[in-house]
């Protein structure tokens, strides 16, 4: 029995290049390679995709999930439900049944006989007996294993409609000049592609080519960070192992053996050290930052946590530091694998006694890109931790983005330094001292003259001279003039992108990184329901003015985040003065990335049911 | 305010070193701990090594964590920058200094609760590292700035000044260098300036992870009978292996001594380390023999000091991580980023 159209439902989904695809696979069973050509494939069609790993924190044997979503309009946003399940793993096989959408499809490895209870009436069943195919074609376990992931790539070719040249390109770059791999992975698909020509008929779900991807790029947030640090002058990373961010290090160190290597002596420019935690890692990162070179580390919750002290240190003694926390489920060991925005208040004010720090919210990899390298150069500008807030939904996640851009004239802002010159010159140093007012002091390197500009750093407080007092006055004029800094930062940051309507509306809504794509569909399903609302994209803490200008120009605006405790809103209320009431939280926090259909629905309910009365209740 | 500057006048007739500079050049602030602290002798010996070794103060870099031995580098070589960081965390700020400018020298100074209780886990992992410094752990046994709780280093049964008998079994700093791989391992005992300045110049000179446990007494918290770390049981019980010259390249003296008495010992930056050995059994170039050696007197309740190992030809962190000669502190945009070509090209593979 090859097909089993047990059923046919009444109405099959028909969908041509907008549907959700989501493959269920073991972990560890090279699932992983043949899912990610299937996105590249329809990419290379003209159809922009988003692909998600829903993965456990697991090396082998429990259940991954890969979800799709194939979508012509480009709404790259998780649009939640599933037209079509890839079942390739018994363990889950009641749970993704039921998460297929009415008239859905499912398409699974029927070499073991299933009793019809095992299906839904109203689901498309489409069974493919892999394990018998690739047993027969292969002898060697683990062949059998690997090309039963290609084989059911090129069964979905042909119930999809992918055009099985470009899969074979795709093949041919991956496996440039390996051609004993290329024949073989070629005969694999062909294995599936014609088990499927002689027993199955195209689905309702279909891709057809068309040409709106452009040249965007398909990259994930942690490389994109990666090559960010690599063009923003990194030159030492220190980190410890953590998901999600583990990759960007790794990813670091890959494009610096590439591109960051002295071509006459061989000797590397940049340094990479695993740290026994990341208590080292921050500290390394401090040592050099203090001593002139651009440091990086990179890390997730946890890592913040054990970070605090040294934060501290650096927001006081003032040494430039990058951060980049790649967010996950927290608190505690949370969900590892899954995405949040849950550490917003934690790095905004990390660390014990009155501190503020400078985020940066990045929406995609390609401001993951912008955001590592401008960093960088915040971190000099204003000599203080700057956090890069990335999450495991942009971090882990291959998505389409702009492409990479940089200016080939633009030179790092090492920021106030003082040189050998100047000391010589008679140039007054005094290392906290406000000469400027904009609260930023000069530094000088150590080393930098025999006889002057040498000073002696510390986390107690001290006068402008860098010399240890605790007297009041110099301990107030120290954190004021903190404070000043922090809002000659506020000019210094990515300011706010805004979308208002042709009419502007009661209606606001505020959010940040990795809910963008779901925001932006979700206006759309709003504005086609009737309801118009005006957005702001906060690319920053501290937040410009312009942003409490957007809160006070609407009747109510909602704060779209992925946290229990409506973070952000924290800092909007809490910076701006603003009332509570006008903010109304639209909070998803399970730790799926956020979705189009839930904002709208949340944000249409209130709306219609509340009207321009304030809600309290949170929307989860 | 806790701050004292120090005057800067020079007396007419002092010495001058290769450079020029006095030892007035190699002082710091005050010393703001208690009369008598043995720490300021280690202070006092790291001035007059630096002198005696022509270093240019500002070429030194001066890290610590927090307590009382972490305080000290204001204390001294005032034309170097310092950075006092967190507890028990010097290591890695030192380790990230080293990585961005190479061409320094780098001092760190802790104490035996900073690196034994808090930073233990640092300690380890730079000297794991192989970390180019002079890492001086100023040992007195006790936490003077909370005022005489036992650290880590303590020695079971020692007491504390209330007479709190300690229980714990101590960690040995040295030991525990030899076994993680330093390549320059000493101990000495703050009160013993003629051991201690040149063990330090030997340090300064070695080009890889240089760990000096100095035994120096509390006078305030740990300076009493039933203390392990007071001068009177340090120099009851001190049993010094050699005693160390330590001989800059273009200065080779021609001293003669006892045939089969001395040991020179060149290092890989030329420098020449002369021991004149007290006890004929311990060969510093022997790090297994080092560590059996340093075991069997610890049970026997002697305070082993002097040069205890040295690998003349150490590897360092710089080493493992084949850096460019150049300090990374001093790279631009020209020499790092690799440009609009090469990005187009990155752009083009993710499509």
């Amino acid at each position: 029995m090859t097909l089993e159209a047990t059923t046919t439902p009444a109405s099959p989904i028909r969908a041509i290049n907008d549907f959700v695809v989501k493959f269920s696979n073991v972990n560890g069973s090279g699932s992983a390679s043949a899912n990610e050509l299937f996105a590249k494939a329809i990419l290379r069609m003209g159809v922009p995709v988003s692909p998600r790993n829903i993965f456990p924190s697991n090396i082998q044997g429990l259940p991954t999930w890969y979800e799709v979503r194939v979508n012509e309009h480009g709404w790259l946003g998780r649009r939640g439900g599933v037209d079509l399940m890839v079942q390739m793993n018994p363990q889950t096989w009641d749970a993704d049944l039921r998460e297929i959408e009415p008239g859905g499809y499912l398409y699974y490895d029927s070499t073991k006989p299933l009793s019809r209870s095992k299906f839904r009436d109203d689901v498309v069943v489409v069974g493919m007996p892999l394990t018998e195919i690739c047993n027969r074609a292969y002898s060697d376990p683990r062949q059998r294993q690997l090309f039963k992931n290609i084989a059911y790539l090129g069964g979905l070719s042909v119930l999809l409609g992918i055009d099985p040249a470009v899969i074979q390109k795709l093949f041919a770059e991956q496996y440039r000049g390996k051609e004993k791999l290329l024949d073989a992975n070629v005969k694999a698909l062909e294995l599936g592609r014609g088990h499927a020509l002689a027993n199955f008929e195209p689905l309702g779900l279909q891709v057809r080519r068309a040409d709106n991807v452009g040249d965007r790029i398909f990259v994930d947030g942690n490389s994109a960070a990666a090559l960010g640090c690599v063009y923003g002058g990194a030159t030492v990373c220190a980190w410890y192992p953590i998901t999600p961010s583990s990759s960007l290090a790794e990813a670091f160190e890959k494009y610096c053996q590439k591109h960051r290597v002295d071509p006459v002596s061989g000797r590397n420019m940049y340094a990479v050290v695993q740290a026994e935690d990341e208590i080292a890692s921050i500290g390394m990162v401090c040592g050099a930052g203090w001593n002139g070179a651009r440091a990086f580390t990179a890390t997730s919750g946890p890592g913040i946590s054990l970070m605090n002290e040294f934060i501290g240190l650096a927001y006081f003694a003032e040494i430039p530091v990058t951060l980049i926390d790649v967010q996950r489920g927290g608190p505690s060991t949370g969900m590892p694998t899954r995405t949040q925005q849950s550490d917003i208040l934690a790095c905004a004010h990390a660390s014990h006694g009155d501190t503020k720090h400078v985020l940066l919210l990045p929406e995609d990899p390609h401001e993951c890109f912008e955001f590592a390298a401008l960093a960088l150069d915040l971190a000099d500008r204003l000599q203080t931790p700057i956090f890069v807030m990335s999450d495991l939904d942009i971090g882990m996640n291959q998505r389409l983005c702009a492409p990479f851009r940089w200016d080939e004239a633009r030179r790092y802002d090492r920021g106030k330094v003082m040189t050998a010159a100047d000391l010589d010159a008679g140039k007054d140093f005094g290392r906290y001292k406000d000469v400027d007012a904009d609260g930023i002091p000069f530094r000088t390197y150590p080393g930098t003259h025999a006889d002057k500009g040498a000073y002696f750093t510390r986390g107690t407080s001290r006068d402008p001279y860098a010399r240890y007092s605790e007297r009041g006055p110099d301990y107030v004029y120290n954190m004021e003039r903190l404070l000043r800094k922090f809002d000659t930062a506020k000019t210094l940051v990515p300011p706010p992108v805004e979308r208002i309507g042709g009419k502007r509306s009661r209606y606001g809504a505020i959010y940040y990184g990795s809910t963008s794509p779901a925001m932006a569909e979700a206006v759309e399903a709003l504005e086609a329901a009737g309801i118009a609302l005006d957005l702001l994209r906060v690319r920053a803490f501290p937040f410009p003015d312009s942003v409490k200008a957007f809160v006070q120009s609407h009747e109510q605006v909602f704060v779209v985040e992925q946290n229990r405790d409506a973070q952000l809103r924290s800092l909007l209320v809490n910076e701006f003065d603003l009332d509570p009431a006008r903010l109304p939280p639209v909070l998803h926090f399970d730790g799926t990335p956020i979705t189009a259909r839930f904002i709208a629905r949340a944000i249409g309910e209130r709306i219609r049911t509340a009207g321009p009365t304030p809600a309290k209740e949170r929307v989860t | 305010m806790t701050y004292l500057a120090k005057p800067k006048l020079h007396h007419p007739s002092l010495t001058c070193n290769a450079l020029g500079f006095t030892r007035r050049d190699y002082e710091g602030k005050i010393s703001t701990l208690c009369a008598g602290c043995g720490h300021d002798s280690i202070s006092a010996a790291i001035i007059q090594a630096c002198w005696e070794l022509d270093i240019e103060p500002h070429r030194v870099a001066k890290l610590s964590g927090i307590g009382c031995s972490s305080k000290t580098p204001d204390y001294f070589l005032g034309q170097s920058h310092g950075f006092n960081t967190v507890h028990g965390r010097m290591p890695s700020a030192l380790t990230g200094a080293n990585l961005a400018n190479r061409e320094l020298i780098y001092l760190g100074v802790s104490g035996d609760g900073d690196s034994a209780s808090i930073g233990i886990g640092q300690f380890v992992h730079a000297i794991r590292r192989g970390v180019n410094m002079v890492y001086i752990v100023e040992n007195n046994g006790v936490y003077g700035l909370t005022k005489g709780q036992f650290s880590a280093t303590a020695d079971q049964g020692s007491t504390s000044k209330r007479g709190v008998v300690n229980a714990d079994s101590p960690l040995d700093l040295v030991g525990m260098a030899l076994q993680l791989g330093a390549t320059y391992v000493a101990r000495s005992f703050s009160g013993d300036k003629q051991q201690l300045v040149p063990l330090i110049q030997g340090a300064l000179a070695h080009q890889g992870a240089a760990f000096i446990d100095v035994i120096s007494p509390c006078v305030a918290f740990n300076n009493h009978a039933g203390s392990t770390k007071s001068y009177d049981y340090v120099r009851e019980h001190n049993d010094a292996v050699n005693r160390l010259d330590v001989i800059e390249p273009q200065a080779e003296i021609a001293v003669e001594y006892p045939a089969g008495s001395t040991v020179d010992v060149r290092q890989h930056d030329g420098s020449i380390l002369r021991l004149h050995k007290l006890d004929a059994e311990h060969d510093p170039r022997d790090r297994i023999a080092a560590m059996n050696y340093m075991q069997r007197h610890h049970a026997q309740g002697e305070v082993v000091t002097g040069l205890i190992y040295v690998d003349p030809e150490p590897h360092d962190l710089h080493q493992h991580l084949n850096t460019v000669l150049v300090p990374f502190n001093v790279l631009g945009a020209t020499d790092l980023c690799p440009g609009v070509a090469t990005l187009e090209k990155i752009n083009a593979a993710l499509r």
